[in-house]
């Protein structure tokens, strides 16, 4: 199945290797990883996808929190989340072909963010699967894709979750770590989100 | 060793803040550390720390190969609990302790290595001597350090320290670089304590949890206490004796649980596994209920997964969360510091009668103690079995014992009846030959007032012989102990049962062990029969310094029993009987 872990880590030189370490000791192959700083100073967020089987995300999680530099993980890989990922998506356009590529832009709610005489770069914020449907109707267009650049899936919990690491540095009681609520009250918040 | 004088003045760093060099704030907080002894090996990355150990009162010890420095700091932990130190240069020296630092992860033994690097400046440009130390032991060390500035260093030292012991115990490497060792910074002991050290999250025993095992245990007609190691780390043997006693569980030991419950107590069963007697591997397969203490259910003590006690639920209790689950599936899981956990175990057990489950183990031994070889007449054969057993015998059971890997360190488990914690220091996980020898050194200098021998095979002795050196030169007295079998025996052992005796590779020539000795000064003698095994073995005893003994034993002698690898735990390879054994 595939797992989705959060984790917040020191950001120091070669904490990245430890945790990738990690998977290629297991031999499990990172699917993607995003990492940026997080809401807290001097630690690094990251969101790591990889395929593995059921029973090993435990054995991960529990691996990954020994790592001296790793502050706090979170197995999302069950829980509602929201999932996003960013792509550059370079096609090839002559001044005839744009303004076919301009109604996919419109339709799948992306951007024109660079245009040169040959070529025009997309950018495109959303779910895989929407990413990839672009791609898809770009690729059996006439236009040829000159590069894609994605940013890989960063994640977040749905609801008041704030992180455990704010727990663990004592927030006080207004930012109670109140973890996800029932299903039914995400599926309603998912449904106004224009993904 | 510092005079009196030197270690006032050391000591008194720890107290007033004080500008020192980086090599000199090495020393400085190693003493605050309570170290008193490293073993190492200079070289020129390293070299601004040798020039001032002598300001400290730590007592160096010069090996001769960087891998018997990790080994000798691994043995100096097991024999004392305490955090054993190794010191080399940048480059080969670094790579040299490699498999020191393997074997000590594997075992979960806390030792600090401490290597030079190039100076910063040069890091990375592939300068002499220079190696990516800390990329080469990140998958076999806790943490590792790389230290490029003078300030750092006493506060990675100490958190190096702080994780080598805490939770599961292991290696950590801190490499400086010359530069930081020759620049200098304030030396502040007190401040550059790390922050306590983060409990991992998953580490939890609920009410709940305990209440179950202990359910388990008031109910189980056939439990069987699996001792492991864990027991020596949490130092947890007084609340395991108190829950088998209590319980009237019996207790089958790991390889490095030996010594973690005494080998005489009647409920103590013996050692578990690959090598372990029948009837301890029958007790586990018939049991319902396993009490897992501070083992991990390693494949050297389950044999085949899917036919491992399957009629017994499984209680574990263990520090590392990382280890539930992972082999073999658990009831219930207890993380947590296993003395804690059992202590807080203890006071919902109570009394029960145990006597039918005993008594059907007691059945199961009859049968293994007429193949026992130590039990088979003097048929002029002398067998490794028979020189270990004496050696238990005349030492009374109260020497350390420091094991090499292979035939004889799986004889010696079943030989030599362990009675006290940190009485055998073997390695287990890795199986690391050539840790016999540096691992002995290691823990006499950590106990010089105990009597230690080392069981090495002709095989493994000759890896890390040159550490006979490092005897004579620190006046050592152990008592080193050949098993001399012409083989590498174990893997003779293998191609005779799974390769159709094809025996490549493995028949070894070897020099005579006794001129070796004789070469480093130290006394010797070859012993051809069981006549003259008790007599030698006083005679070592008896000798001022370290001596040899160099035991010509039976050439295609096997370890019996043994669980094939892809054999259920209770189908094993049984010993011959005697005819047979005359036969070979």
């Amino acid at each position: 199945m595939l797992h989705t872990f959060v984790a917040y880590v020191e950001d120091l030189p070669g904490v990245l290797t430890r945790v990738a370490s990690l998977f290629r000791r297991l031999n499990i192959n990172i699917n993607s990883l995003t990492v940026g700083r997080s809401e807290r100073a001097g630690l690094s967020r990251l969101t790591l996808v990889c395929e593995a089987s059921a029973e090993a995300g435990h054995r991960i999680q529990a691996s990954l929190f020994k790592l001296e530099n790793v502050v706090d993980v979170d197995d999302i890989s069950q829980a509602p989340a929201v999932t996003r990922e960013l792509a550059l998506i370079k096609v090839a356009a002559t001044r005839q072909s744009r303004s076919q590529i301009f109604e996919l832009v419109e339709v799948f709610r992306a951007d024109i963010v660079d245009v040169a005489t040959e070529s025009l770069t997309i950018q495109l914020t959303g779910v895989e699967s929407k990413i990839e449907g672009l791609i898809q109707v770009l690729d059996e267009g006439e236009n040829r894709i000159l590069e894609i650049c994605r940013s890989g899936k960063m994640t977040m919990r749905r609801g008041h979750h704030t992180s455990r690491v704010l727990k663990a540095m004592g927030a006080g009681p207004d930012d109670a770590v109140k973890e996800a609520g029932p299903a039914e009250n995400f599926e309603d918040i998912a449904a106004r989100d224009p993904e | 060793m510092g005079t009196n004088a030197t270690t006032q003045a050391s000591n008194a760093h720890l107290t007033t803040p004080t500008r020192l060099t980086g090599a000199e704030i090495v020393w400085a907080t190693l003493v605050g550390e309570g170290v008193t002894d490293v073993f190492g090996y200079p070289g020129g990355a390293i070299l601004p720390v040798y020039d001032a150990l002598r300001k400290f009162p730590i007592h160096h010890t010069l090996v001769r190969h960087e891998q018997g420095a990790a080994h000798m700091a691994d043995g100096y932990s097991r024999a004392s609990g305490k955090v054993g130190v190794a010191i080399a240069t940048s480059g080969p020296g670094a790579t040299n302790l490699v498999t020191g630092i393997a074997t000590a992860m594997l075992d979960s033994i806390p030792i600090v290595c401490i290597t030079g690097n190039v100076s910063s400046k040069v890091l990375g440009t592939d300068a002499f001597q220079e190696v990516d130390i800390t990329g080469i032991t990140l998958p076999v060390t806790k943490h590792n350090f790389l230290i490029s500035r003078t300030e750092d260093i006493a506060p990675a030292l100490r958190y190096a320290f702080q994780i080598a012991k805490s939770a599961r115990p292991g290696p950590v490497l801190v490499d400086i670089t010359k530069d930081a060792q020759q620049g200098t910074a304030i030396f502040d002991f007190e401040a550059a304590k790390p922050r306590p050290h983060r409990i991992h999250p998953m580490r939890k025993v609920e009410d709940s949890g305990l209440e179950q095992a202990a359910e388990l245990i008031r109910n189980s007609k056939r439990p069987v206490i699996l001792a492991g190691h864990g027991i020596l780390e949490s130092g947890a043997m007084e609340q395991v004796l108190t829950l088998a006693e209590r319980a009237q569980i019996p207790v089958a030991l790991t390889l490095l649980g030996l010594g973690a419950f005494p080998a005489s107590h009647p409920l103590n069963l013996g050692m578990m596994g690959m090598h372990g007697e029948a009837w301890v591997n029958h007790a586990i397969q018939e049991a319902d209920l396993l009490i897992a203490c501070g083992m991990r259910f390693d494949d050297r003590v389950t044999g085949t997964i899917s036919t491992y006690a399957t009629k017994a639920k499984k209680i574990h209790i263990e520090v590392d969360p990382a280890e539930i689950n992972k082999n073999i599936k658990v009831d219930v899981p207890l993380i947590g510091d296993l003395r804690e956990v059992l202590e807080s175990l203890l006071p919902r057990i109570s009394g029960r009668d145990g006597s039918a489950w005993l008594k059907t183990i007691d059945g199961i031994k009859g049968d293994s103690a007429v193949r026992d070889i130590k039990n088979l007449p003097d048929n002029g054969h002398l067998y490794a079995a028979h020189v270990i057993h004496d050696i238990w015998r005349i030492t009374g059971g109260n020497a350390i014992i420091s094991t090499d890997v292979g035939q004889h360190q799986m004889w010696e488990a079943q030989y030599y009846h362990h009675e006290k914690p940190r009485s055998l220091i073997t390695s287990g996980g890795l199986g690391t030959m050539g840790f016999g020898l540096p691992a002995a050194i290691g823990a006499k200098t950590a106990c010089p007032e105990k009597e230690v021998w080392v069981i090495v095979g002709d095989g493994g002795f000759q890896m890390t012989a040159a550490e006979l050196a490092t005897i004579a030169q620190e006046k050592i007295k152990i008592n080193i102990a050949v098993i001399n079998n012409g083989y590498l025996g174990m893997v003779r052992q293998w191609q005779e049962f799974f390769y159709e005796r094809n025996y490549e590779a493995t028949p070894m020539v070897s020099p005579d062990f006794v001129k070796l000795a004789d070469a480093h000064g130290i006394a010797g003698l070859t012993v051809r029969t069981r006549a003259e095994v008790a007599e030698a073995v006083e005679q070592a005893r008896s000798a001022p310094g370290t001596f040899l003994l160099n035991f010509k034993v039976e050439k295609e002698d096997s370890v019996y029993p043994m669980v094939s690898t892809g054999s259920a735990l209770h189908e094993m390879i049984r010993r011959p009987g005697l005819n047979s054994l005359d036969d070979k």
